[in-house]
């Protein structure tokens, strides 16, 4: 088999994939379910609801709050309490919209069978038509980014997709929640796949997953042959090497199909590639299929102290701490507590933050080994260089944004950075390599922006 | 001989032709300056801390000239020199000038370690700024004082620090020149440049934060809650509720105190004000706050002569 991998940096951090066989639950219903109005890259979405309204599972509680937005819909039946703020993922009290949960009822357009509808059923499914299911759903990128899925299938008219790639990676300590998917889902994903290349007018298709998740693979290349083998598409599953930050966009693009994206503000598409996490596959067929909106999502609910680890369908609204209860409960003693993984998982202060669209995991890690080691100074021994995926040079990125000297951090590519924190994992000095790097980035950033807003 | 001769001879030429194009040049290509820049420049302290909104002093000082030139010193001033320096300015520039009104810094926060519960710890890199792109921070207060000295680092006077038992930025009033580099440093906007007042009185909501009242009171003891009643006390129209925070305006406010009375979070501050006076209509309480004192100063000065 040939096993391929990114060319630049990376590391392998201890893989911890405690829920790998723990197969999905169903989490339970919550008693009050929070929406961000800001779930996703863009514009917060608009309200449309008001206190005292009825929803149903299913119901448009926010539209698209600009061009690059998204829609939200309630994923609980019951009564509006309030628009109000909450504290979410980013740490702060942000607007949302608060529903008390009353029994379980659906939209009626929600197709709820499990029937697997096939594209060549369909025939009245044109491009068009299935961006414009996306784009209504309210789909977003699902491996964490959220970006909105529609934008990502119209590409700018100087660019071209010559394919699709399914990141389905899971590079990040603890997650296996894109796994359990692939077990339990493969046909959905596949039709997810044809919809997402038909929507880019495309005929060929890639599905990335690393070697950590051999049944995966195995099931997926069998699928694949099934159902594509004597269609006009080409399909391929590409085994990757465990590589960390393999799911991060460039990173899969160079792996599978050995293309550079240049530095920003060229994006995957303009090397021809469309990348798209395996849980939008999902949720594309769903969408498109079953007039299914995005409200609920896989997650991973993990830790080593945690009792019961486990995989759950999960109604997007549900706060962290009835997933952590249905766990056994948070471990004594203290705790980190991330939305994501250990790598780029954002660390919280509330365990009442709700599962949100781009909550791929709850990570709960012991505060003993969450503590970070007193830094020492730089030695100069290069192993960030060597580890960064980018090919940038993070202890000097580090210090220039220390002292200030935004001028040279522009000049030396900061906003190359995609933050995925490789430098800081292997710096032998326990230097904060990233946090520096990331204030720099997001200072850089703004100068950018307000330059172009004087043109 | 000869060559010593010649290289004399050849050098000197060189020296004469070169002499005579710097000569020309320095003549054609003269940048006139007004020598009252550089007068001018000597008056300003010097710091370059950009608190005038300058690059430097030398920047302000050539604004100030072409502000005297336009007729005009309105909207300069130099929150270091103060009127002094101004008043020299001005009258070198043969101005009169509006003299600013003294300001100080005013960090808006109170929330020490006692009246805002630590939720959290932070491991990450020391910074505010770090902090507060992190979340918010190690309180449940995502406005609040972050105590890392992102203010202290960019004081150039030593003017401002953190205060170690209260975890909050404190101002030195008599180093502090109001430049407003520590407003600037401060992520959550949370110093203000204010208005010192008469005899360094004045009073000031020390909360910035825009929680609804519940949220601000869960997160912090003497949070402002916008409960707005600080707004219908002043006569003055002063206060503004806005976002559930209030502001005291410092020109309308005329420091009667009456807000900091009816505030029930004890938000608003009043500094520099002399203690309160003893009520005369009650003598056992006016006797109460004195007699204390009494013994707490006596005490030092008998152990003193004890040890004499």
């Amino acid at each position: 088999m040939n096993i391929r991998t990114f060319r630049i940096g990376g590391v392998h951090p201890e893989e911890n994939k405690l829920t790998h066989d723990a197969a999905t639950q169903v989490a339970a219903l919550p008693k009050q379910a929070v929406y961000p109005l800001s779930q996703h890259i863009g514009a917060p979405a608009k309200p449309v609801v008001k206190k005292g309204d009825k929803v149903k599972v299913g119901t448009m509680i926010a539209e698209a709050g600009g061009f690059v937005s998204a829609p939200i819909f309630s994923a609980v039946s019951g009564t509006v309490l309030k628009i109000d703020t909450a504290i979410d993922a980013t740490g702060y009290r942000k607007p949302v919209i608060i529903i008390n949960v009353e029994g379980d009822e659906w939209e009626e357009s929600i197709d709820r069978s499990d029937k697997l509808e096939t594209v060549e059923a369909h025939p009245e499914l044109t491009p068009e038509e299935i961006i414009s299911r996306v784009k209504d759903a309210g789909v977003v990128g699902m491996g964490g980014a959220c970006f909105p899925t529609f934008i990502k299938l119209t590409p700018p008219p100087t660019a071209k997709a010559e394919c699709v790639i399914i990141n389905a990676v899971e590079c990040e300590p603890y997650i296996t929640a894109d796994f359990r998917l692939m077990m339990e889902h493969p046909d959905e994903i596949l039709v997810g796949l044809e919809l997402l290349m038909k929507a880019a007018k495309v005929n060929t298709g890639y599905i990335g997953i690393e070697t950590n998740k051999m049944p995966a693979i195995e099931l997926l290349s069998e699928k694949v042959a099934q159902k594509f083998g004597a269609s006009a598409y080409h399909v391929e599953v590409v085994p990757l090497k465990q590589r960390y930050p393999q799911g991060g966009e460039k990173q899969l693009v160079d792996a599978v199909i050995r293309r550079q994206v240049p530095a920003p503000p060229a994006i995957p598409v303009n090397v021809g590639a469309i990348v798209q996490n395996v849980g939008t596959a999902f949720a594309v067929y769903e969408a498109v299929m079953k007039h299914k909106p995005l409200f609920e999502r896989y997650t991973t609910v993990t830790g080593k102290r945690l009792a019961n680890p486990g995989n759950f369908l999960v109604r997007m609204g549900t706060p962290m701490q009835d997933l952590i209860d249905a766990c056994g409960g948070m471990p004594e003693g203290d705790n980190k507590l991330l939305a994501g993984g250990p790598m780029m998982g954002k660390a919280l202060t509330s365990t009442e933050v709700p599962i949100c669209k781009g909550t791929n995991s709850v990570t709960i890690i012991s505060g003993d080994e969450a503590r970070r080691k007193e830094p020492q100074p730089c030695i100069r021994c290069a192993k960030c260089v060597g580890a960064c995926p980018m090919g940038l040079e993070p202890y000097l990125l580090a210090k220039i944004s220390e002292v200030k000297n935004w001028e040279r951090a522009e000049r030396e590519d900061i906003v190359s950075c995609i933050e995925c924190g490789s430098c800081q994992f292997t710096c032998p000095a326990h230097r904060p390599l990233l946090d520096n790097i990331r204030q720099g980035k997001s200072t850089v950033m703004g100068i950018i922006r307000a330059r172009a807003a004087k043109k | 001989m000869d060559f010593i001769l010649i290289a004399v001879i050849v050098l000197g030429a060189i020296a004469l032709i070169a002499a005579v194009v710097l000569f020309a040049a320095s003549k054609k290509f003269a940048v006139y300056e007004d020598p009252r820049i550089a007068q001018v420049s000597e008056l300003l302290p010097g710091a370059n801390c950009g608190g005038c909104g300058f690059a430097g002093c030398g920047g302000m000082a050539d604004a100030l000239v072409k502000g005297a030139d336009a007729g005009s010193l309105d909207g300069l001033n130099c929150p270091v020199g103060g009127a002094d320096v101004m008043g020299q300015v001005a009258d070198l520039l043969g101005m009169a000038i509006a003299n600013g009104e003294p300001k100080v810094a005013v960090v808006r926060c109170n929330g020490t370690c006692e009246n805002r519960p630590r939720i959290a710890e932070y491991a990450g890199l020391r910074t505010c700024a770090a902090m507060h792109a992190c979340g918010a921070g190690e309180t449940a207060c995502g406005f609040g004082c972050l105590g890392c000295g992102d203010c202290v680092e960019a004081c150039q006077f030593d003017a401002i620090r953190i205060n170690p038992e209260t975890g909050i930025a404190e101002v030195d009033e008599e180093k502090c020149v109001a430049c407003g580099a520590c407003a600037k440093a401060c992520p959550r906007g949370i110093i203000e440049l204010r208005k010192k007042g008469p005899k360094g009185r004045r009073v000031f909501v020390s909360c910035v934060n825009k929680d609804k009242g519940p949220a601000a009171m869960k997160a912090c003891q003497v949070s402002c809650i916008g409960c707005g009643k600080c707004e219908k006390e002043c006569a003055f129209g002063a206060i503004t509720v806005e976002n559930n925070l209030a502001y005291i305006d410092p020109e309308k406010c005329r420091l009667c105190r009456k807000c900091e009375k009816v505030c029930p979070k004890h938000a608003i501050i009043a500094v520099n004000f002399p203690a309160p006076k003893p009520k005369p209509e009650n003598p056992a309480n006016a006797e109460n706050p004195a007699s204390p004192a009494n013994p707490a100063n006596q005490q030092p000065i008998e152990r003193k002569e004890a040890a004499v």
